[in-house]
């Protein structure tokens, strides 16, 4: 697993600076004394999602481990992908020491484009990373496109000339893997074939079928298609390969496009939980992610190694989201005036 | 086809274990408790089920039978309370109100409640068996119905929305649009522009079936009954009309051309139950327009969408187990199951864990008789649920309403939502405004515009596209005529 580290495109130290801070941090977190009380995740969507996943079972090591000794209780909170839960959290929660929610880069996306009301990635505590699944660009088997070369070449000359698809609708993080590339290839976003699909198994049946040409997944949803030789993956877009079945997979960054794309998920808390508290929960996803039963854990969750809490997850988060912000602009994209 | 059998005694191996039988069993009955219970579906059963399955240290394809014994499990429970008390339990029951309810008021609601059991068994066995030796070929036919095709298909199955009106077509035909119109609450996905919300954020994600159904269907149904001091209209217990040998034989024709249209649906990656039990429906209905009394209690009526549910949820796993495509939201989280064990859903399962594969697919012969004989002794205690005082039984509904709305969204606003619903139906119900077609408009209208959208987009505008293939040709050759009988049958008449 220690191949994996530094993939997010962090610098290394900055982890060497992190994993000192880990030495330290569990004392300091304990010195100040705070206990959790009736403890709460809070998973801003269905039960059966990604962040409902997210919650349960990172809540579940959580307390399996001992780390965190109460009981942490899952509470779902659908509506507005995510909206509503900021909003019960800034407008009746904003001290709360026992409440976590469940974030992802789509959330980013989100508060990019104003969708959470006039809560944004400055009116939360970004809490920490548990993990990230990363994005790769799929074609069919038999597709004309051998590696991203040939994609971009295809783009550039004409963007409309290659229909794309994925689970999201226009804006999301599903499309924002193929904006990214087209912009890379020098092509107008705004002019690229997009189509929206409801999820990533119907964006599958639609490659396979031969629908789309092209379908910018992510890393977890396409390994059963492509141990099967039913797809072929141009590139993944991480830092580093990636491991196990799909390390033959280069990157887009060996083909010459800087392009990256992991969807992190990780917690932010309310945006005035005390220190103390905020602390505790820092360190106990940082306890969580040294623990020798946390790796297995996490790859069920079809997550990667990626390990940032506190601060740096807070640069992370607020860097990508000003990204998020700019290509939006860049593109058009409606937004919500904040 | 040698090959299958021996595959399919293997999964009869792991699925007779006495722990699979035993889980089998407990899915199957927590399945038919949510498919009563309005507002959780399988979907929110299986999530919250998925944690246990793995404390519990369950093998894979025992979390795995257990889990998809809860998703076929709950199409035998949402008949229930469609059936006595006009209130369907989840989407694909909705039709079931049409004929269900009607019986039940003539004291006939054991005998609708056995049929549908009887048509839903029918409809699954059938299903697992065609599953059982052509999944990996069917699997890859559905893959080829592409976006123009699924318009064509929608618009067929909306064609006959005048069909499932009861009395008067163009009433049908305005709830229809108005269920439509209610799809497009949300955010676009096309443009990620925000239609209908009204500036509220509740509204962002769009409107929950779960909320639309309980408003028109159980809160009206109550606000009628308090209005019309519950007389005579509401269902009675019936007395020694059971339900006869001779009623099954005559509804088996239909059940079995329902298992053929709600397995062909449920393969299809972007249809579901809720087309397949209404193109059934509206089927039997249109091959028995002499014969029949569709719509105040037909026998067939009831058994025909129960057998396509059941069926087309069976179908929905072909797809997910063949390629690994998920073709719902229930399957898609049945998948995740999966990846939490460390199995890659994809088309290699059948090969690399020949256990869980057809370990899962022998269980389902199993589940689905344990279903029968569970349903067939329950359906004389279902029907004394219609011998509970009205005003114990009422409230006791609605307060279940309540919590099962709130269970899938801890939202207040949706509460709120549900009651405003309720007030629509009880008007439409009123002024003979038919709910049915509401749902059905609601539940097509998104799909419709979602794939109508993608077909322009992959063809760039050209319309043509849309009768490019042969199926979508055949589709709408048989929509226009779903539009033009009535007037041909009624000049015919006249």
């Amino acid at each position: 697993m220690n191949s994996l580290r530094g993939r997010t495109g962090e610098t290394s130290m900055q982890r060497r600076a992190l994993l000192a801070a880990t030495a330290l941090m569990p004392f300091a977190a304990r010195a100040q004394g705070f206990t959790p009380q009736n403890p709460e995740c809070i998973a801003p969507a269905a039960p059966g999602g990604g962040f409902d996943l997210t919650c349960r079972l990172t809540t579940r090591m959580l307390n399996e481990t001992g780390i965190v000794t109460q009981p942490i209780r899952t509470q779902n909170m659908p509506g507005g992908i995510g909206a509503v839960a900021i909003n019960h959290i800034n407008a009746q929660r904003r001290t709360d020491a026992n409440v976590i929610v469940a974030v992802s880069t789509g959330s980013w996306v989100n508060m990019a484009q104003g969708r959470f009301g006039r809560f944004a990635e400055n009116d939360v505590r970004w809490i920490g990373a548990i993990g990230a699944d990363y994005g790769v660009i799929a074609v069919r088997r038999d597709s004309r496109f051998t590696n991203l070369g040939e994609l971009m070449a295809a783009l550039r000359a004409d963007p409309a000339s290659v229909p794309m698809g994925a689970g999201g609708a226009v804006g999301s993080q599903d499309w924002h893997k193929a904006a990214l590339i087209a912009r890379a290839a020098g092509a107008d976003p705004r002019r690229m074939r997009y189509v929206p699909f409801e999820g990533g198994g119907q964006s599958m049946a639609a490659l396979l079928g031969g629908h789309i040409q092209v379908f910018p997944g992510d890393a977890s949803e396409v390994r059963g298609q492509f141990e099967a030789g039913e797809i072929r993956l141009l590139a993944v877009l991480s830092a580093q390969r990636l491991p196990g079945a799909l390390a033959q997979v280069p990157t887009a960054r060996e083909q010459g496009v800087e392009v990256d794309w992991p969807i992190v998920r990780g917690f932010y808390g309310p945006p005035q939980m005390p220190d103390a508290a905020y602390n505790f929960w820092v360190d106990a996803i940082r306890r969580l992610q040294a623990n020798p039963a946390w790796p297995e854990a996490r790859s069920a969750q079809g997550l990667f190694e990626f390990n940032l809490v506190g601060a740096e997850y807070a640069e992370l988060a607020k860097r990508r989201t000003a990204e998020f912000r700019q290509l939006a602009r860049e593109v058009g994209l409606v937004t919500q005036t904040q | 086809m040698m090959e299958t059998f021996a595959a399919l005694g293997g999964g009869f191996a792991v699925a007779l274990q006495p722990t699979n039988l035993f889980l089998a069993l407990i899915g199957c009955i927590i399945g038919t408790a949510i498919g009563v219970l309005p507002g959780i579906g399988p979907l929110n059963a299986i999530a919250l089920l998925l944690p246990f399955c793995l404390a519990l240290k369950l093998p894979p394809e025992s979390a795995l039978i257990l889990l998809a014994a809860v998703y076929y499990g709950s199409g035998y429970g949402g008949r229930i309370t469609a059936i006595l008390l006009n209130m369907p339990g989840e989407p694909s029951a909705v039709l079931t109100t049409l004929d269900g309810h009607p019986l039940a008021k003539q004291g006939r609601g054991g005998a609708a409640l056995a049929i549908s059991g009887i048509g839903s068994f029918v409809g699954a066995t059938i299903a697992v068996v065609l599953m059982s030796f052509l999944s990996v070929p069917l699997a890859r036919v559905a893959v080829a119905f592409s976006p123009a095709d699924y318009v064509a298909l929608i618009a067929f199955a909306l064609s006959l929305l005048g069909a499932v009106g009861g009395g008067s077509a163009p009433k049908a035909w305005a709830a229809g649009c108005l269920g439509i119109l209610l799809a497009m609450v949300g955010i676009d996905s096309g443009t990620g522009v925000e239609r209908y919300t009204a500036g509220s954020m509740e509204l962002l994600g769009g409107l929950d079936f779960t909320v639309l159904a309980i408003g028109l269907f159980a809160i009206g149904e109550i606000l009628l009954l308090i209005e019309t001091r519950i007389r005579a209209e509401a269902a009675k217990l019936g007395h020694g009309q059971r339900l006869t040998f001779g009623e099954i034989l005559f509804c088996l024709p239909a059940m079995f051309r329902a298992t053929g249209i709600g397995f062909v649906i449920g393969v299809l990656p972007g249809a579901g139950a809720s087309v397949a039990s209404a193109l059934s429906y509206t089927a039997e209905k249109r091959l028995n327009e002499n014969t029949g009394k569709f719509g105040q209690g037909d026998m067939r009526g009831v058994a025909a969408p129960e057998t396509a549910d059941n069926a087309a949820q069976i179908g929905n796993l072909v797809p997910m187990l063949s390629l690994g495509i998920p073709g719902s939201g229930t399957t898609a989280v049945l998948l995740g199951a999966l990846l939490m064990y460390n199995i890659t859903p994809g088309p290699l399962l059948f090969e690399q864990k020949p256990d869980v594969a057809w370990g899962l697919i022998a269980s389902m012969y199993i589940g689905n008789c344990m279903l029968l004989l569970l349903n067939l002794p329950l359906v004389g205690i279902f029907a004394r649920l219609l011998t509970v005082p009205a005003w114990v039984l009422y409230p006791g509904v609605l307060a279940l309403s309540f919590a099962g709305v709130y269970a899938a969204s801890n939202s207040a606003f949706d509460l709120l939502l549900a009651i405003g619903f309720g007030i629509m139906g009880w008007a439409f119900r009123k002024l003979d405004v038919p709910l049915v077609p509401i749902i059905l408009g609601f539940v097509l209208g998104r799909m419709l515009e979602d794939n109508l959208r993608r077909a322009m987009s992959l063809s760039d505008g050209d319309v043509m596209a849309l009768v490019a293939s042969p199926v979508s040709i055949a589709l709408w050759v048989m929509t226009l005529g779903a539009l033009l009988w009535p007037l041909l049958a009624r000049r015919r008449a006249a």
